[in-house]
């Protein structure tokens, strides 16, 4: 689905934001790109639509070069939600937000009626369809911007931060809806600094630092990992915490699951009692 | 001493149909870490606007019952008398940044309250350093990513040296470990100052340790408010919609099966680790 090949990217003539990244993403893929603010994790997903392209290297979607193609072709299959949902709404109400790409893409009228209808439902927005998007509160924009992109149907999502001002009961929905997103065959791509958030999601975790990949696997996996993690100035989520200093008591170590967590404990201290 | 009050607090802005808080009735201790939170929508941000009376002076609306802050009643003092005692940082650091200059919008505050150029320079320097952007200061605020523009929002508040913090999810778009680093520095200002910090998160995971005070708002009223530790041990299942944080979680669940390691309940990996050490050691 998404392939990047010793991509590198200079916004002016300063700084390299990408150093050479390759990376391959296939179809019905969940991944989550960490790392710290300034590591290119923005950078490198607004190559997946196009938005930039690289100066040296190639990103190639669907076995398309971006180069050789246009944003609005990309954006019918890459659907892409920023970090700040106020760079993206504009609309007077949040009906009309939803239909604005719908028109765009040249739906018809009814389809774009139940898109929208679909749309509102999946993200619990429907009590909101005549309200100005600038009325809601910021946790509401980010879930109005999700919705407008979903309603056009693309077959991958790219997600700039989707849990920022997300409560703790949204993001348990965000996570579901992405699960299901994925049971649908949907490529899910994330930016996140959130490390709860991606422990509890099981995905593939991609880290970045200064503009290269300097980690990739499976969340088990890099989320127990402090060396790695120190590198891109992320803290492990609590659980890796606990286990990672009960390890020298013959705990696992690679545990990020608060139920597993919870059976290992109970184990070891059944032991100790026999 | 009491340095924030409300009673029956309620609060309806221009054209909405119901209140975006209702009854709400609270009080703050000078010098507490007090952390709100709740479900988005549920009139976290109103609240704090209320602080600084933003709310009822720029924000029109229906503002009913009473909210004393810093001994003033704040529906008859101007926002520019609150501003001298409470610094509001909102969510959006965008809508906070006007000047050319990172430097110039951290000594904005402090050039309209008249303090002399020496030691607003001190100020202004001390808050840059703090939050970590000195380097930065002669760059536009614009041009830097979000979370140095929510350090930027963060320093103009700090060198005001408030008597009240206001934080409304102040470190949303940063990561991490940067976020745990901000907080640290509220915390000391909190410790060495006596600062009262009022702060709006939703992720305990990485705020509960600091708060003597926790207030948990939902649909606009207050449903659970007290001591930290005393809030997040009861084992209401609708505190687990809060997202508690992960090791509190897990000290719970081991309760439940009857492992109870101690009468106080921790709020970090940290003390539930020193908890877990002991039973698993003596076993």
């Amino acid at each position: 689905m998404i392939e990047v090949e010793d991509a590198h990217f200079s916004y002016s003539n300063r700084v390299e934001a990408l150093k050479g990244v390759s990376l391959t993403i296939k179809d019905g893929e969940f991944v989550s790109i960490m790392g710290q603010n300034g590591a290119g994790k923005t950078t490198l997903i607004k190559h997946f639509n196009g938005l930039l392209k690289p100066s040296q290297g190639i990103v190639r979607i669907d076995g398309v070069d971006t180069r050789k193609t246009s944003i609005a072709t990309l954006a019918r299959n890459i659907g892409f939600v920023f970090q700040n949902p106020d760079h993206q709404l504009f609309s007077e109400t949040v009906e009309e937000e939803i239909a604005f790409a719908l028109k765009n893409f040249g739906f018809e009228t009814e389809v774009i009626e139940k898109r929208i209808d679909w749309a509102l439902n999946l993200l619990g927005l429907t009590q909101y369809r005549k309200t100005s998007p600038f009325l809601l509160s910021g946790g509401e924009r980010k879930r109005v911007a999700l919705a407008s992109v979903l309603a056009w149907d693309p077959k991958a999502l790219i997600l700039d931060e989707p849990t920022i001002g997300q409560d703790y009961q949204q993001k348990e929905k965000l996570r579901q809806f992405i699960v299901q997103m994925q049971t649908q065959g949907k490529t899910i791509v994330i930016v996140t600094h959130d490390v709860e958030f991606v422990a509890e999601c099981n995905s593939r975790v991609l880290l970045m630092k200064e503009g290269i990949i300097i980690a990739d696997g499976e969340s088990r996996e890099i989320l127990t990992d402090p060396e790695v993690l120190a590198q891109s100035s992320i803290v492990l989520p609590q659980i890796a915490q606990i286990f990672a200093r009960l390890s020298s008591l013959g705990l696992p170590k690679d545990v990020i699951d608060v139920y597993e967590a919870k059976k290992i404990i109970l184990e070891a201290l059944e032991k100790r009692r026999e | 001493m009491t340095i924030i009050e409300t009673k029956r607090l309620s609060y309806t802005y221009p054209g909405a149909s119901k209140p975006s808080i209702s009854d709400v009735s609270i009080r703050v201790e000078k010098g507490e870490f007090v952390l709100i939170t709740g479900p988005s929508g549920c009139g976290k941000t109103t609240l704090c606007r209320c602080f600084n009376g933003l709310i009822p002076h720029f924000y029109q609306g229906e503002l009913k019952g009473e909210i004393t802050v810093a001994n003033m009643d704040v529906t008859t003092h101007q926002t520019y008398e609150m501003a001298k005692h409470v610094g509001l940082v909102f969510q959006n650091p965008e809508n906070q940044l006007f000047a050319l200059s990172i430097e110039k919008d951290v000594a904005f505050g402090l050039e309209n309250l008249g303090i002399d150029r020496e030691e607003m320079r001190r100020r202004v320097n001390w808050a840059l350093e703090l939050t970590d952007i000195f380097s930065l200061r002669e760059r536009s605020p614009h041009e830097v990513s979000g979370g140095q523009q929510q350090r930027v929002a963060i320093a103009s508040v700090l060198a005001m040296q408030p008597e009240i913090i206001v934080l409304d999810e102040p470190t949303s778009f940063l990561d991490p470990l940067s976020a745990a680093k901000i907080f640290d520095v509220i915390y000391d200002l909190k410790k060495k100052l006596g600062v009262t910090v009022v702060l709006v998160e939703h992720r305990l995971d990485l705020t509960a340790k600091y708060a003597d005070h926790i207030v948990i708002m939902d649909e606009g009223k207050v449903c659970f408010d007290g001591d930290t530790r005393t809030v997040l041990s009861t084992e209401e299942t609708r505190l687990l919609g809060v997202g508690i944080p992960k090791a509190t979680l897990l000290f719970q669940l081991l309760k439940k099966e009857g492992v109870n390691l101690s009468n106080v309940t921790p709020l970090s990996s940290e003390e539930l680790v020193t908890l877990l050490q002991g039973v698993l050691k003596s076993a």
